[in-house]
């Protein structure tokens, strides 16, 4: 019985362990073989080669980078005041709760398309400008000759669609933050403005790094947002490395895609820790 | 002798003070309400939009400037896009897909989240963390390699590509939702049930069970949810059959402004369901794992 009991946990463990192996852990050996492989399974750097040297290249990394260093900001920042009012105990705090988090049912095609609703030639936005006097024809912002527009109507489908997911992790964080610590803040006269720099946001420290980190690593991945609004205009890694896959038949090169992608987001996991270091880390 | 009466004094300027400090909260309270609000309307206006320009007839979609107020409502756009060729066979992979990933995250995460919550035995942390590092692992590092061993299984391009794919994606998920649920039942219960005669499975399945079902539920909505809005893996790993955004996003460019944005609604409305149905295990989904 006790000797039963000491192999349950592991047995339960078992399926999940055997399926990550053979669904995770293996096709992540397998994508570093095929990048640094030719056709005929021999060692060899060509696909990073062709990948580096690739017309496509430079941009989908540049646009990749300044997508991220642009998105992050404003959705942590519109994330932190969504969890803020949604903590600050306003009526109906359920509904608000409710309404900032139904991006996260949102699929990046459904966001893509719906912010493309917003800035194609025809859209939302030139009826809005046009309506108030502001463009006499409809401007064309989604076209490769405007990078900037671009940009910026991804940039926004983005904040819209994924700072649900930070504001939830907020929102947790939030409510672990013992209340007498903000009571004692407020005895000593803190501003509210004080309260949130100086008492908040450190003890939000862990639950910002963890946004932070998943964050970045799904961000280091959004493909069908970019292809729905900007479509050829405009390129990241991921798309490149489906282009590869899909269109150039080179499991090769989009490996070698792939592999970059998982550098950069091990690359930027670790900058996270770095920069915004827990209390454990801290003192470790 | 302006002193004579240093409390009473006193007391004026602490009210003075509290009632500017009501002010300046009442006027707070109103900032934060319009902010909320402000908010709110940014989540909401782009849902509304997309959902009046997908049912209204093509011509009022072509139309130019829009109006923000409908004024017909019609289908044409939504029949058109449900009979285009190719979308009601990828809608019905869709829910396959996610159905199946549903049923195999389930059955293979949940034992190990049980294991994480109620054992304490060697290795438990290190499980744990290999869990939490896989959480948020590139999609598009797995897609590829997998697409290529899946062809030497002779499954590529086949709704099981997809679903044992979308499975590994959720499992890390699935594993530390259902360990939080369980650690959420009450062990005193479970042991009272053995105590009172019951095997550990029937205490499992008659005690815990019952308690941990809702939560279970929320998760596998989760998981669906999941499933059906992902697009990398499922456009990498098929060709014919598509699900629904792999299919959307292929005929994508070569298809008319009304299909697209019909397609977009139909993509969004069963997300926005379910996730109104699991909106109380919003916080506890999310929140929980993240520490």
């Amino acid at each position: 019985m006790a000797n039963r009991a000491k192999w349950t946990p592991y047995l339960l463990l078992l399926p999940s362990a055997v399926y990550l192996a053979v669904f995770f852990a293996a096709p992540m050996a397998q994508a570093f073989g095929l990048a640094f492989q030719d056709t005929d399974n021999n060692w060899s750097l060509d696909s990073w080669r062709i990948m580096f040297s690739d017309a496509s290249f430079n941009e989908a990394l540049r646009t990749t980078l300044v997508l991220i260093v642009v998105i992050i900001p404003i959705q942590f920042v519109l994330a932190m005041s969504m969890a803020l009012v949604v903590n600050a105990k306003l009526k109906f705090s359920g509904l608000w709760l409710y309404i900032y988090a139904i991006p996260l049912g949102i699929s990046e095609l459904a966001a893509g398309i719906i912010w493309y609703a917003v800035f194609t030639q025809q859209g939302w936005l030139n009826s809005f400008l046009q309506g108030l006097g502001v463009v006499e024809r409809p401007f064309i912002f989604l076209s490769y000759e405007n990078q900037g527009w671009l940009i910026f109507a991804i940039v926004l489908a983005e904040a819209w669609r994924a700072t649900s997911i930070v504001m939830v992790i907020l929102v947790a964080g939030l409510q672990g933050i013992p209340r007498d610590y903000l009571e004692a803040a407020d005895v000593f006269g803190a501003s509210s403005w004080q309260k949130v720099t100086r008492v908040i946001l450190p003890l939000l420290r862990p639950s910002l790094q963890v946004a932070l980190i998943l964050r970045i690593i799904l961000a280091f991945q959004a493909f069908a947002v970019i292809i729905a609004i900007a479509g050829q205009a405009l390129t990241v890694l991921p798309a490149e490395a489906y282009r590869w896959y899909q269109d150039y038949r080179d499991p090769h090169v989009a490996a070698a895609y792939a592999s970059l992608i998982l550098f950069l987001s091990i690359a930027s996991t670790i900058l996270v820790l770095w920069l915004v270091p827990t209390r454990e880390e801290q003192l470790g | 002798m302006r002193n004579a009466n240093p409390a009473r004094e006193t007391g004026d300027d602490f009210r003075s003070l509290r009632q500017a400090r009501g002010r300046r909260h009442t006027l707070g309270r109103a900032g934060l309400y319009l902010l909320a609000t402000v908010m709110a309307l940014w989540v909401l206006a782009p849902i509304y939009l997309i959902t009046i320009t997908a049912f209204s007839p093509r011509d009022v979609v072509r139309e130019y400037p829009k109006q923000v107020i409908p004024r017909e409502f019609s289908v044409e756009s939504m029949d058109f896009f449900v009979n285009s060729t190719g979308v009601l066979g990828s809608l019905w992979n869709s829910v396959l897909v996610a159905l199946i990933t549903l049923v195999l995250s389930t059955i293979i995460g949940a034992p190990a989240g049980y294991a994480l919550a109620r054992f304490a035995f060697k290795g438990r942390d290190p499980y744990r963390l290999v869990i939490l590092s896989t959480r948020a692992f590139p999609i598009v590092i797995l897609s590829i390699p997998l697409a290529v061993t899946f062809l030497t299984w002779g499954i590529y391009d086949s709704i099981y590509a997809v679903a044992l794919m979308h499975t590994a994606l959720a499992m890390p998920f699935t594993v530390l939702i259902t360990s939080s649920i369980f650690v959420s039942v009450p062990h005193d219960l479970e042991e009272a049930a053995l105590t009172l005669g019951c095997t550990p499975l029937q205490a499992f399945l008659r005690v815990v069970m019952p308690l941990a079902l809702p939560g279970l539920a929320a998760a596998s909505i989760f998981t669906f949810v999941l499933s059906w809005n992902e697009v990398f893996a499922a456009v990498i790993l098929t060709l014919q059959e598509r699900t629904l955004p792999a299919h959307v996003l292929g005929v994508l460019t070569s298809s008319p402004p009304h299909f697209r944005f019909a397609a977009a609604w139909f993509m969004l409305a069963p997300s926005l369901i379910f996730i109104f149905l699991i909106r109380r295990y919003l916080l506890g989904l999310w929140g929980r794992i993240s520490r």
